[in-house]
């Protein structure tokens, strides 16, 4: 009896030692024969980099597959992509340098942002597919639910700033001599990022993409110069919710102490030097976090993040009226 | 002024046809979506008329949350690619242009005998005046209108959730 026992033993041993040997030879193979060198040292460091990722895409085959809504297909991405780029014109990059200063500028903003679920929904359902689709239906649950701590955050800035435009923003913040971030929003800031980085579908809400799972979420069956379309939206949208959230929160263009009579010089250098600060945890975050589970992600959004957001606006407004 | 109106009537025409597709089309997700773009153009319309307040709201509330919400309902229940004959219903189509064309007579005569063609908004962004005269002179129905609305959500939960706590309370 004990024999057999040592046998089964020894034998469960060397299958896992076995294991783990070939995992090391695996990982260690892979590393020596594909020396990965890509964004990091090819090409004036890497920097030329996402230009031939650009041309990579533009040069292949845009495969739309036969059993498709055509139509709806095709057209899935431009949602994304206007969602995206309309928002630009808002941002101020000092007084003047900006294409709208408009009176409800940052409402325009969030009114465009919510555009882009449509092309998500639409561009999971008429792939044909079911990860398309629950891609697709988990992205829109997504970004419904984070759409209102997003939007309930910017309220406790406006009720501050008593304006909607967001040259008034950072003209008050100005004003105030601090940024909004240190004169009473940090929770709302805070509630901001978090829900922004959802709306970008970025780890560690990535549970619409789950490519272990879900392959591509709603993007698997895109490819080519759609893919592209998708793709770069997220990085537009990225880099535009990070220029809103140092305009709303972290003084836009302007720092303390510098000379407002200078501001068209140094406004955008400032505020791209912010935007790029906050992209940076961003990506920080990305690499060392990981993904959350969809019923802790919903939970977050409506059990936390909405409450503390209802919070931040009431004590907002109590102390706007009360000092 | 006249490329104004040539605008306005371009957009008008554009409405009128996406419109029509939403009720003609025999795919529910391609109705939802000609839905976007009538109400992406009743927006411009709004726009056009200077009332960017509206304009925004069609945007961000219909657009952005409701026909999101249509569309996750669908797709969540059931949308099958191609037509789908059972969204063709003749029965119903005279009762429907009949309701229609009520609907639209009553909003034009109030429309046109309201006002009389009076400005009423001399002065002013008309966003302002629409925040202080919704918290000073009409105050009252818009507190009505939000507990309406809070009824509404309660009921909605109310409807959706099978509590097993509360099955077992109305047993006993």
């Amino acid at each position: 009896m004990t024999d057999v026992l040592v046998k089964v033993g020894f034998l469960a041993l060397a299958a896992l030692n076995g294991a783990i040997i070939f995992t090391i030879m695996d990982v260690k193979g892979a590393s020596w024969m594909q020396r990965r060198p890509g964004p990091l040292h090819v090409g004036l460091r890497g920097f030329i980099f996402p230009l031939a990722e650009i041309l990579k895409f533009v040069q292949k085959e845009d495969i739309i597959p036969t059993e498709v809504d055509r139509p709806v297909f095709k057209w899935a991405p431009a949602y994304v992509m206007v969602s995206c780029v309309a928002l630009f014109a808002v941002v101020p990059m000092s007084p003047t340098l900006v294409v709208a200063d408009l009176e409800l500028g940052i409402f325009f903003a969030l009114a465009i942002s919510s555009l882009g679920t449509i092309g998500v929904l639409t561009a999971g359902w008429s792939s044909a597919n079911k990860y398309s689709l629950m891609g697709g239906l988990r992205a829109a649950g997504q970004l419904i639910a984070y759409e209102l701590p997003l939007i309930l955050a910017v309220v406790g800035v406006v009720i501050q700033a008593e304006t909607m435009s967001l040259v008034g923003i950072v003209e008050k913040q100005i004003e105030w001599g601090v940024p909004f971030v240190v004169g009473g929003q940090v929770v709302g800031f805070l509630i901001f990022m978090v829900a922004a980085t959802a709306e970008m579908m970025r780890v560690p809400f990535d549970m619409p993409i789950g490519e272990s799972e879900l392959t591509m979420g709603f993007m698997t069956e895109y490819s080519g110069i759609r893919f592209l379309i998708f793709y770069i939206s997220e990085y537009m949208n990225m880099f535009i919710l990070c220029a809103i959230a140092s305009t709303l929160f972290l003084g836009g263009y302007h720092v303390p102490l510098l000379p407002t009579e200078w501001v068209n010089f140094y406004g955008p250098v400032v505020l791209l030097t912010k935007t790029a600060i906050l992209g940076f945890i961003l990506v920080a975050v990305r690499w060392s976090q990981p993904r959350f589970r969809e019923d802790q992600l919903q939970n977050l959004a409506w059990k936390i993040l909405i409450p503390a957001s209802l919070i931040n606006i009431l004590v907002t407004a109590v102390m706007k009226v009360g000092f | 002024m006249e490329i104004y109106e040539i605008v306005t009537y371009f957009t008008l025409l554009l409405l009128l046809f996406s419109a029509a597709r939403v009720v003609t089309t025999s795919n529910v997700i391609h109705a939802a979506i000609s839905l976007v773009f009538t109400l992406a153009l009743t927006a411009t319309l709004f726009l056009l008329l200077s009332t960017q307040f509206v304009a925004l709201v069609l945007v961000l509330v219909y657009i952005g949350a409701v026909i999101v919400l249509f569309l996750f309902g669908i797709m969540i229940t059931r949308a099958p690619l191609g037509k789908n004959a059972e969204l063709d219903n003749d029965k119903n189509k005279l009762i429907g242009a009949t309701i229609s064309g009520a609907i639209f007579l009553l909003f034009s005569y109030i429309l046109i005998n309201g006002f009389d063609g009076e400005i009423v908004i001399t002065s002013g962004s008309s966003t302002e005046l629409l925040g202080e005269i919704l918290l000073s002179r009409f105050v009252f129905p818009f507190e009505i209108v939000s507990f309406v609305l809070l009824a509404a959500l309660i009921g909605g939960i109310t409807l959706a959730r099978k509590d097993e706590a509360l099955v077992d309370e109305d047993q006993v």
